[in-house]
């Protein structure tokens, strides 16, 4: 059976997973009401801007909802804005999140547009190859609870974990034709 | 390797913008109310479109400080206009940090040929456009995003309408050419091959495509999403109505919500008085923004 696998639409890069997503064979809910999440086995939160998801996650409690089903350990993966949203603190800001993962975040931490960048990563839970990991504006962790795992840092910033049924990378998988991180988040859906 | 930069990285900002709003601010004061409305971005200037329609002269790049001082206050990208043609104030815009870069048609043109060689640049540039061959020509020196003309300034969303439908119907019709035929389209278009050859084959722009140029109620921010945009600029439409903060929110939820009637019904309620509008045909083709760019 394909699994069913939601992506948060309230803004930013959903459409790019859920194309990584139907060519890895998944049925993709685009999510945009707290009703889409029922039936879903894992959910993505994509890039974009965390302060716009944020304000658009409030109505209808969707927000809550989605803590909800993260602490009754369905699969969910962010990505960037998504790492940014489930983290439990973010450093010298009160806005809105998800509160789910026991990381410290830093937003735009690379700095601005103008620092963006792309490389190769090795993450070793996806094998020997590097990884081509996009970072645009990107966030990075400056600590993880010891219930956190690391799977990839760059220069020594913490930038792709898993805590349980959580993963959070602070670049873009979507954005590049490898999809290994994919992969690896549909096989936490089959290990739940 | 390591790569900073790139035009995948370029790209890439706009892609995270998609499904969301960028509002002109003029003040910090501005900035912080689009950001709390839930603006994906800022677009940081000296005055907005309509008091530039207004006042007349010379529209020129904002003044350092008043990008600083929005870059200070918000956590959200903040982008600036240069002339188009003035790779100078570009390169001032770039030495500030600034996101992205609107190489615009809103303020007056510094070279009346060329437009800037935006590859040579690390930060990213958007582009208007009034058909597919402009948007080409544009993505081909560089832009690494698109947004349609509309007529800035004005309140009034036809502009905005006919140009995203003439770029999605020239679109439709590469789809369906056979390859010989392309080449004729590209020279009639005045359009780079490659660029034709990619949208024949992929019948969208290689690039992410917002609408502007005359939005200004959550219903226009719908009509524009559901006509095919990826996300919305909104110029003068927030910060010259009668609400500012009401009308922002409802705009950014329209620009989520914009295929549900009901919610965009509740939505549009109680949001004061919109901007006063002007009529296309009142303007004279000198008064005509769109008409700048080559």
């Amino acid at each position: 059976m394909k699994k069913r696998v939601g992506v948060l639409a309230l803004q930013g890069a959903f459409r790019e997973h859920r194309q990584v997503l139907e060519q890895l064979g998944c049925n993709v809910v685009e999510v945009r009401k707290t009703s889409d999440l029922d039936e879903i086995q894992g959910l993505i939160i994509p890039g974009g801007e965390s302060t716009t998801i944020g304000k658009l996650l409030r109505i209808d409690e969707m927000g809550e909802k989605i803590k909800e089903l993260g602490a009754k350990d369905m699969p969910i993966f962010g990505t960037c804005a998504g790492m940014i949203l489930l983290s439990k603190t973010i450093v010298d800001s009160e806005q809105y999140r998800l509160n789910l993962m026991d990381t410290v975040v830093e937003r735009n931490a690379f700095g601005r547009q103008v620092a963006s960048f792309e490389t190769d990563l090795l993450v070793p839970a996806l094998g020997h190859n590097p990884l081509r990991a996009v970072f645009i504006r990107a966030p990075y962790l400056r600590e993880v609870a010891p219930n956190v795992g690391i799977l990839a840092e760059y220069n020594g910033k913490i930038v792709f974990v898993r805590q349980g049924n959580l993963l959070a990378s602070a670049f873009h998988p979507e954005l590049t034709p490898d999809f290994r991180v994919h992969q690896y988040f549909l096989n936490m859906i089959d290990e739940h | 390797m390591t790569d900073i930069g790139s035009f995948k990285v370029k790209t890439g900002l706009a892609e995270m913008l998609k499904g969301g709003v960028i509002m002109d601010v003029t003040t910090p004061e501005q900035a912080i109310i689009a950001e709390e409305a839930g603006a994906c971005a800022v677009m940081a200037l000296e005055r907005v479109p309509s008091d530039i329609r207004a006042e007349g002269g010379v529209a020129r790049m904002a003044d350092p400080t008043i990008i600083q001082n929005i870059m200070a206050v918000v956590s959200i990208p903040v982008m600036a206009k240069a002339r188009i043609g003035h790779f100078v104030e570009a390169r001032i815009l770039e030495a500030l940090g600034a996101d992205y870069i609107d190489e615009s048609e809103v303020l007056t043109p510094a070279d009346d040929a060329y437009h800037i060689n935006k590859h040579d640049f690390k930060v990213p540039f958007v582009c208007g456009c009034r058909n597919l061959g402009e948007a080409l020509r544009r993505i081909g020196e560089g832009a690494a995003m698109i947004r349609t003309k509309g007529e800035p300034g004005t309140g009034n969303v036809v502009e905005a309408v006919r140009h995203m439908r003439t770029v999605m119907s020239e679109i439709r019709a590469l789809t369906l050419m056979p390859k010989e035929e392309l080449m004729s389209a590209a020279k009639d278009m005045g359009a780079p091959y490659d660029l034709v050859l990619y949208v024949a084959e992929h019948g969208k722009l290689p690039v992410v495509n917002f609408a502007a140029g005359g939005i200004a109620t959550p219903a226009d921010a719908a009509l524009m999403m559901q006509l095919g945009v990826d996300g919305i600029f909104v110029g003068s439409g927030i910060f010259k109505s009668g609400d500012p903060k009401a009308r922002a929110k409802a705009i950014v939820m329209a620009t989520t919500h914009y295929n549900d009637a009901k919610l965009l019904a509740e939505i549009s309620k109680d949001l004061g008085q919109p901007m006063s509008g002007i009529e296309i045909s009142t303007l004279t083709e000198a008064q005509r923004m769109q008409e700048r760019g080559w």
